[in-house]
Protein backbone atom coordinates (compact mmCIF):
# COMPACT_ATOMS: atom_id res chain seq x y z
CA UNK A 1 0.00 0.00 0.00
CA UNK A 2 0.80 3.64 -0.95
CA UNK A 3 3.34 5.22 2.28
CA UNK A 4 4.51 8.75 2.14
CA UNK A 5 6.74 8.58 4.57
CA UNK A 6 9.18 6.08 6.56
CA UNK A 7 8.16 4.02 9.38
CA UNK A 8 10.18 5.14 12.67
CA UNK A 9 12.69 2.64 12.64
CA UNK A 10 13.94 3.28 8.81
CA UNK A 11 13.95 7.13 9.11
CA UNK A 12 17.66 7.80 7.49
CA UNK A 13 20.69 9.78 10.14
CA UNK A 14 23.70 11.42 9.73
CA UNK A 15 26.27 8.66 9.67
CA UNK A 16 30.12 9.10 9.80
CA UNK A 17 32.53 10.79 7.93
CA UNK A 18 35.52 9.15 6.17
CA UNK A 19 38.21 11.87 4.76
CA UNK A 20 40.41 11.43 1.80
CA UNK A 21 44.26 10.45 2.70
CA UNK A 22 46.54 13.95 2.93
CA UNK A 23 47.57 14.92 -0.36
CA UNK A 24 44.78 13.81 -2.21
CA UNK A 25 44.02 16.12 -4.84
CA UNK A 26 41.06 15.50 -6.80
CA UNK A 27 38.13 14.55 -4.32
CA UNK A 28 34.48 13.31 -4.80
CA UNK A 29 31.94 13.08 -1.69
CA UNK A 30 29.95 9.68 -1.91
CA UNK A 31 26.70 9.33 0.27
CA UNK A 32 25.80 5.86 1.00
CA UNK A 33 23.17 4.53 2.28
CA UNK A 34 24.13 2.15 5.39
CA UNK A 35 22.14 -0.34 7.26
CA UNK A 36 22.79 -2.89 9.85
CA UNK A 37 19.98 -5.37 10.71
CA UNK A 38 21.84 -6.44 13.85
CA UNK A 39 22.59 -3.28 15.52
CA UNK A 40 19.44 -2.43 16.46
CA UNK A 41 19.91 1.53 14.80
CA UNK A 42 18.20 3.31 12.13
CA UNK A 43 19.67 3.89 8.92
CA UNK A 44 22.64 6.55 8.06
CA UNK A 45 24.11 8.04 5.17
CA UNK A 46 28.06 7.72 5.72
CA UNK A 47 29.92 10.40 3.73
CA UNK A 48 33.15 9.08 2.28
CA UNK A 49 35.93 11.20 0.63
CA UNK A 50 36.91 9.72 -2.37
CA UNK A 51 40.73 10.06 -4.20
CA UNK A 52 39.69 9.74 -7.78
CA UNK A 53 43.52 10.36 -8.82
CA UNK A 54 43.69 6.68 -7.24
CA UNK A 55 40.03 5.08 -8.53
CA UNK A 56 38.70 4.20 -11.88
CA UNK A 57 36.00 6.29 -13.52
CA UNK A 58 32.77 4.11 -12.47
CA UNK A 59 30.69 4.37 -9.43
CA UNK A 60 31.32 0.72 -8.69
CA UNK A 61 34.80 1.22 -8.68
CA UNK A 62 34.42 4.20 -5.94
CA UNK A 63 32.80 1.73 -4.20
CA UNK A 64 35.39 -1.09 -4.13
CA UNK A 65 38.23 1.28 -3.27
CA UNK A 66 35.85 2.19 -0.37
CA UNK A 67 35.52 -1.02 0.84
CA UNK A 68 38.86 -2.10 0.33
CA UNK A 69 40.26 1.11 1.44
CA UNK A 70 37.96 2.81 3.68
CA UNK A 71 35.65 1.14 5.53
CA UNK A 72 35.52 -3.01 5.09
CA UNK A 73 31.79 -3.08 6.72
CA UNK A 74 30.01 -1.78 3.54
CA UNK A 75 28.02 -3.91 2.04
CA UNK A 76 26.74 -4.52 -1.67
CA UNK A 77 26.34 -6.98 -4.29
CA UNK A 78 28.87 -6.63 -7.22
CA UNK A 79 29.46 -9.46 -9.65
CA UNK A 80 30.88 -8.58 -13.58
CA UNK A 81 32.13 -5.19 -13.47
CA UNK A 82 30.57 -4.93 -17.25
CA UNK A 83 27.01 -4.77 -16.97
CA UNK A 84 26.13 -7.84 -17.69
CA UNK A 85 25.36 -9.73 -14.06
CA UNK A 86 22.75 -7.18 -12.73
CA UNK A 87 24.21 -7.97 -9.07
CA UNK A 88 25.16 -4.06 -8.76
CA UNK A 89 21.49 -2.22 -9.23
CA UNK A 90 21.52 0.58 -7.21
CA UNK A 91 19.90 3.89 -6.73
CA UNK A 92 22.70 6.71 -7.89
CA UNK A 93 21.69 9.90 -7.35
CA UNK A 94 17.93 9.72 -7.59
CA UNK A 95 17.74 7.40 -10.58
CA UNK A 96 18.07 3.30 -10.94
CA UNK A 97 21.08 2.17 -12.38
CA UNK A 98 24.06 -0.20 -12.02
CA UNK A 99 27.04 1.08 -10.35
CA UNK A 100 29.49 -0.81 -12.78
CA UNK A 101 28.14 1.32 -15.86
CA UNK A 102 27.36 4.53 -14.49
CA UNK A 103 29.99 6.93 -14.90
CA UNK A 104 30.95 8.85 -12.10
CA UNK A 105 30.67 11.99 -14.60
CA UNK A 106 27.65 10.98 -15.47
CA UNK A 107 26.29 12.61 -11.82
CA UNK A 108 26.42 16.00 -11.04
CA UNK A 109 27.36 16.80 -7.72
CA UNK A 110 28.00 14.43 -4.06
CA UNK A 111 27.36 10.78 -5.52
CA UNK A 112 24.61 9.86 -3.46
CA UNK A 113 23.99 5.99 -3.29
CA UNK A 114 20.62 4.00 -1.43
CA UNK A 115 19.68 0.88 -2.19
CA UNK A 116 16.99 0.01 -4.98
CA UNK A 117 13.68 2.24 -4.02
CA UNK A 118 10.78 0.46 -2.11
CA UNK A 119 12.28 -3.12 -1.45
CA UNK A 120 13.33 -4.62 2.12
CA UNK A 121 16.82 -3.97 2.70
CA UNK A 122 18.74 -7.12 3.55
CA UNK A 123 22.01 -4.85 4.64
CA UNK A 124 22.97 -1.55 3.75
CA UNK A 125 23.04 -1.64 -0.64
CA UNK A 126 21.19 -4.81 -0.84
CA UNK A 127 18.17 -5.19 -0.61
CA UNK A 128 15.65 -8.65 -0.87
CA UNK A 129 14.62 -9.50 -4.25
CA UNK A 130 12.64 -12.71 -3.23
CA UNK A 131 9.83 -12.52 -4.27
CA UNK A 132 11.04 -10.26 -7.62
CA UNK A 133 12.63 -13.82 -8.24
CA UNK A 134 9.30 -15.33 -7.18
CA UNK A 135 7.54 -13.71 -9.25
CA UNK A 136 10.10 -14.65 -12.19
CA UNK A 137 9.29 -18.17 -11.07
CA UNK A 138 5.97 -17.49 -11.65
CA UNK A 139 5.67 -16.75 -15.53
CA UNK A 140 7.58 -20.34 -15.90
CA UNK A 141 10.64 -18.69 -17.74
CA UNK A 142 11.05 -21.49 -19.86
CA UNK A 143 10.32 -22.88 -23.47
CA UNK A 144 7.06 -25.08 -23.06
CA UNK A 145 6.38 -27.10 -25.96
CA UNK A 146 3.38 -29.88 -26.68
CA UNK A 147 4.98 -31.41 -30.09
CA UNK A 148 7.36 -34.05 -29.51
CA UNK A 149 10.98 -33.14 -29.62
CA UNK A 150 12.93 -32.88 -33.03
CA UNK A 151 16.60 -34.35 -33.89
CA UNK A 152 17.54 -30.97 -33.71
CA UNK A 153 17.53 -27.68 -32.23
CA UNK A 154 13.89 -26.18 -32.61
CA UNK A 155 14.61 -23.71 -35.27
CA UNK A 156 13.37 -20.04 -36.05
CA UNK A 157 13.22 -17.74 -39.02
CA UNK A 158 15.43 -15.12 -39.08
CA UNK A 159 12.24 -12.59 -38.81
CA UNK A 160 10.71 -14.62 -35.57
CA UNK A 161 14.34 -14.67 -33.69
CA UNK A 162 13.77 -10.89 -34.84
CA UNK A 163 10.98 -10.12 -32.00
CA UNK A 164 12.91 -11.47 -29.50
CA UNK A 165 15.46 -8.61 -29.74
CA UNK A 166 14.55 -5.89 -26.68
CA UNK A 167 13.19 -8.78 -24.72
CA UNK A 168 16.56 -11.56 -24.82
CA UNK A 169 19.12 -8.66 -23.46
CA UNK A 170 17.25 -8.34 -19.67
CA UNK A 171 19.71 -9.38 -17.32
CA UNK A 172 16.98 -9.19 -14.64
CA UNK A 173 18.77 -6.64 -12.26
CA UNK A 174 15.65 -4.32 -11.06
CA UNK A 175 15.72 -1.20 -12.11
CA UNK A 176 12.86 -0.78 -13.73
CA UNK A 177 10.38 -2.90 -11.67
CA UNK A 178 11.89 -0.96 -8.19
CA UNK A 179 11.52 2.64 -9.88
CA UNK A 180 7.76 1.58 -11.23
CA UNK A 181 5.22 3.57 -8.45
CA UNK A 182 2.84 0.85 -9.41
CA UNK A 183 5.57 -1.79 -8.27
CA UNK A 184 5.70 0.36 -5.08
CA UNK A 185 2.66 0.09 -4.28
CA UNK A 186 1.18 -3.38 -4.78
CA UNK A 187 4.38 -5.85 -5.66
CA UNK A 188 2.62 -8.10 -3.75
CA UNK A 189 0.02 -8.85 -6.60
CA UNK A 190 1.67 -6.89 -9.51
CA UNK A 191 4.27 -8.77 -11.38
CA UNK A 192 6.28 -5.48 -12.74
CA UNK A 193 8.32 -4.54 -15.75
CA UNK A 194 10.98 -6.82 -15.84
CA UNK A 195 9.10 -10.16 -14.82
CA UNK A 196 6.00 -8.59 -17.62
CA UNK A 197 8.78 -8.17 -20.25
CA UNK A 198 10.60 -11.84 -19.47
CA UNK A 199 6.52 -12.84 -19.85
CA UNK A 200 6.31 -11.56 -23.11
CA UNK A 201 9.83 -12.91 -24.07
CA UNK A 202 7.97 -15.70 -23.99
CA UNK A 203 5.14 -15.10 -25.41
CA UNK A 204 6.76 -13.42 -28.13
CA UNK A 205 8.64 -16.72 -28.83
CA UNK A 206 7.78 -18.46 -31.96
CA UNK A 207 9.20 -21.52 -30.47
CA UNK A 208 6.90 -21.93 -26.91
CA UNK A 209 3.48 -23.52 -27.69
CA UNK A 210 1.83 -22.50 -24.45
CA UNK A 211 1.13 -18.79 -25.44
CA UNK A 212 -2.41 -18.84 -24.63
CA UNK A 213 -2.06 -20.72 -21.16
CA UNK A 214 0.93 -17.92 -20.96
CA UNK A 215 -1.89 -15.20 -21.52
CA UNK A 216 -4.15 -16.78 -19.20
CA UNK A 217 -2.09 -16.71 -16.45
CA UNK A 218 -1.46 -13.15 -16.97
CA UNK A 219 -5.35 -12.01 -17.72
CA UNK A 220 -5.80 -10.31 -13.93
CA UNK A 221 -6.54 -6.70 -12.58
CA UNK A 222 -3.24 -6.85 -10.81
CA UNK A 223 -0.50 -9.19 -12.22
CA UNK A 224 -0.46 -6.97 -15.72
CA UNK A 225 -3.23 -4.55 -15.23
CA UNK A 226 -1.82 -2.53 -12.84
CA UNK A 227 0.44 -1.08 -15.16
CA UNK A 228 -0.54 2.50 -16.26
CA UNK A 229 2.35 3.43 -18.44
CA UNK A 230 4.00 5.45 -16.38
CA UNK A 231 7.64 4.82 -18.31
CA UNK A 232 9.55 4.86 -15.72
CA UNK A 233 10.59 1.47 -16.68
CA UNK A 234 11.87 2.28 -20.10
CA UNK A 235 13.90 5.31 -18.40
CA UNK A 236 15.18 3.57 -16.01
CA UNK A 237 16.71 0.39 -18.29
CA UNK A 238 20.41 0.33 -17.95
CA UNK A 239 20.52 -2.05 -20.70
CA UNK A 240 18.15 0.66 -22.91
CA UNK A 241 14.61 -1.78 -23.21
CA UNK A 242 11.32 -1.06 -23.45
CA UNK A 243 9.01 -2.66 -20.53
CA UNK A 244 6.68 -0.33 -21.77
CA UNK A 245 6.17 -1.59 -24.67
CA UNK A 246 6.46 -5.11 -24.36
CA UNK A 247 3.91 -4.40 -21.40
CA UNK A 248 1.60 -3.15 -24.02
CA UNK A 249 2.05 -5.78 -26.83
CA UNK A 250 0.74 -8.12 -24.34
CA UNK A 251 -2.30 -6.01 -23.46
CA UNK A 252 -2.63 -5.97 -27.21
CA UNK A 253 -2.83 -9.87 -27.36
CA UNK A 254 -5.36 -10.12 -24.83
CA UNK A 255 -7.62 -7.99 -26.54
CA UNK A 256 -7.20 -9.48 -30.27
CA UNK A 257 -8.07 -12.72 -28.76
CA UNK A 258 -10.72 -11.74 -27.07
CA UNK A 259 -12.00 -10.44 -30.76
CA UNK B 1 5.84 9.76 -14.07
CA UNK B 2 4.68 13.63 -13.80
CA UNK B 3 2.01 13.67 -16.65
CA UNK B 4 0.81 10.28 -14.91
CA UNK B 5 0.36 11.88 -11.80
CA UNK B 6 -1.23 15.10 -13.55
CA UNK B 7 -3.10 12.56 -15.27
CA UNK B 8 -5.02 11.61 -12.07
CA UNK B 9 -4.87 14.69 -10.41
CA UNK B 10 -6.91 16.41 -13.08
CA UNK B 11 -9.30 13.70 -12.82
CA UNK B 12 -9.69 14.55 -9.66
CA UNK B 13 -10.10 18.21 -10.51
CA UNK B 14 -12.27 17.50 -13.13
CA UNK B 15 -14.57 15.30 -10.81
CA UNK B 16 -15.13 18.54 -8.73
CA UNK B 17 -15.61 20.58 -11.68
CA UNK B 18 -18.71 18.35 -13.01
CA UNK B 19 -20.16 18.86 -9.45
CA UNK B 20 -19.80 22.55 -9.99
CA UNK B 21 -21.63 21.93 -13.77
CA UNK B 22 -24.23 20.01 -11.91
CA UNK B 23 -24.42 22.85 -9.29
CA UNK B 24 -24.25 25.56 -12.00
CA UNK B 25 -27.51 23.33 -14.18
CA UNK B 26 -29.55 22.89 -11.40
CA UNK B 27 -29.64 26.32 -10.26
CA UNK B 28 -30.41 27.43 -13.92
CA UNK B 29 -33.80 24.78 -13.40
CA UNK B 30 -34.52 26.53 -9.71
CA UNK B 31 -34.39 29.80 -10.35
CA UNK B 32 -33.43 33.20 -10.32
CA UNK B 33 -32.04 33.42 -7.12
CA UNK B 34 -29.93 30.20 -7.08
CA UNK B 35 -28.67 31.05 -9.96
CA UNK B 36 -27.59 34.60 -9.01
CA UNK B 37 -25.71 32.56 -6.21
CA UNK B 38 -23.87 30.04 -8.34
CA UNK B 39 -23.33 32.78 -10.93
CA UNK B 40 -21.86 35.25 -8.29
CA UNK B 41 -19.16 32.60 -6.88
CA UNK B 42 -18.19 31.91 -10.71
CA UNK B 43 -17.44 34.88 -11.30
CA UNK B 44 -15.92 36.30 -8.31
CA UNK B 45 -11.85 35.90 -8.30
CA UNK B 46 -11.55 33.07 -6.65
CA UNK B 47 -14.26 31.08 -9.04
CA UNK B 48 -12.69 32.88 -11.74
CA UNK B 49 -9.15 31.19 -10.67
CA UNK B 50 -10.71 27.63 -9.59
CA UNK B 51 -13.01 27.79 -13.02
CA UNK B 52 -9.37 28.41 -14.96
CA UNK B 53 -7.81 24.95 -13.15
CA UNK B 54 -11.09 23.06 -14.40
CA UNK B 55 -10.67 24.12 -17.51
CA UNK B 56 -6.86 23.77 -17.44
CA UNK B 57 -7.44 19.75 -16.13
CA UNK B 58 -10.00 19.33 -18.71
CA UNK B 59 -7.63 20.38 -21.57
CA UNK B 60 -4.33 18.08 -19.91
CA UNK B 61 -6.43 15.24 -19.40
CA UNK B 62 -8.20 15.13 -22.52
CA UNK B 63 -4.96 15.61 -25.00
CA UNK B 64 -3.12 13.20 -22.37
CA UNK B 65 -6.04 10.57 -22.60
CA UNK B 66 -5.75 10.68 -26.38
CA UNK B 67 -2.06 10.19 -25.40
CA UNK B 68 -2.62 7.12 -23.91
CA UNK B 69 -4.66 6.25 -26.52
CA UNK B 70 -2.02 5.76 -29.04
CA UNK B 71 0.00 4.29 -26.38
CA UNK B 72 -3.11 1.13 -26.01
CA UNK B 73 -2.55 1.00 -29.76
CA UNK B 74 1.23 0.37 -29.42
CA UNK B 75 2.83 3.49 -31.01
CA UNK B 76 4.91 6.10 -29.05
CA UNK B 77 7.14 3.93 -26.57
CA UNK B 78 9.92 5.22 -27.46
CA UNK B 79 11.74 7.27 -24.61
CA UNK B 80 12.67 9.86 -26.72
CA UNK B 81 9.14 9.91 -27.81
CA UNK B 82 7.42 9.76 -24.91
CA UNK B 83 9.56 13.01 -23.67
CA UNK B 84 8.34 14.89 -26.13
CA UNK B 85 4.39 13.57 -26.24
CA UNK B 86 4.51 14.73 -22.61
CA UNK B 87 6.19 17.81 -23.10
CA UNK B 88 3.49 18.95 -26.24
CA UNK B 89 0.49 17.91 -24.31
CA UNK B 90 1.72 20.04 -21.07
CA UNK B 91 1.90 22.83 -23.58
CA UNK B 92 -1.05 22.13 -26.02
CA UNK B 93 -2.95 22.40 -22.52
CA UNK B 94 -1.54 25.61 -21.61
CA UNK B 95 -2.13 27.26 -25.22
CA UNK B 96 -5.60 25.75 -25.65
CA UNK B 97 -7.27 26.82 -22.25
CA UNK B 98 -5.37 30.51 -22.69
CA UNK B 99 -7.57 30.21 -26.29
CA UNK B 100 -10.33 29.47 -24.51
CA UNK B 101 -10.23 31.61 -21.96
CA UNK B 102 -9.43 34.59 -24.49
CA UNK B 103 -12.51 33.40 -26.42
CA UNK B 104 -14.56 33.37 -23.54
CA UNK B 105 -13.77 36.53 -22.06
CA UNK B 106 -13.77 38.85 -25.31
CA UNK B 107 -17.00 37.04 -25.51
CA UNK B 108 -18.17 38.51 -22.28
CA UNK B 109 -17.17 41.50 -23.40
CA UNK B 110 -19.44 41.38 -26.37
CA UNK B 111 -22.52 42.13 -24.84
Amino acid sequence: MVEFTLPKNSKVGKGKSYKAPEGAKRVRKFQVYRWNPDDGQNPRMDTYDVDLDKCGPMVLDALIKIKNEMDSTLTFRRSCREGICGSCAMNINGKNGLACTTGMDEVKGDVKITPLPHMEVVKDLVPDLTNFYAQYASIEPWLKTESPAPDRERLQTEDDRRKMDGLYECILCACCSTSCPSYWWNQDRYLGPAILLQAYRWIADSRDEHTGERLDNLEDPFRLYRCHTIMNCAHACPKGLNPAKAIAEIKKLMVERRA
Amino acid sequence: MATSILHRASGVALGAGALWLAWWLIAAATGYEAFECVQGFSTSPIGMILLFGVTLALMFHLLNGIRHLVWDLGHGFEVKTATTSGWTVIILALVLTVVAWGFGLSMMGAY
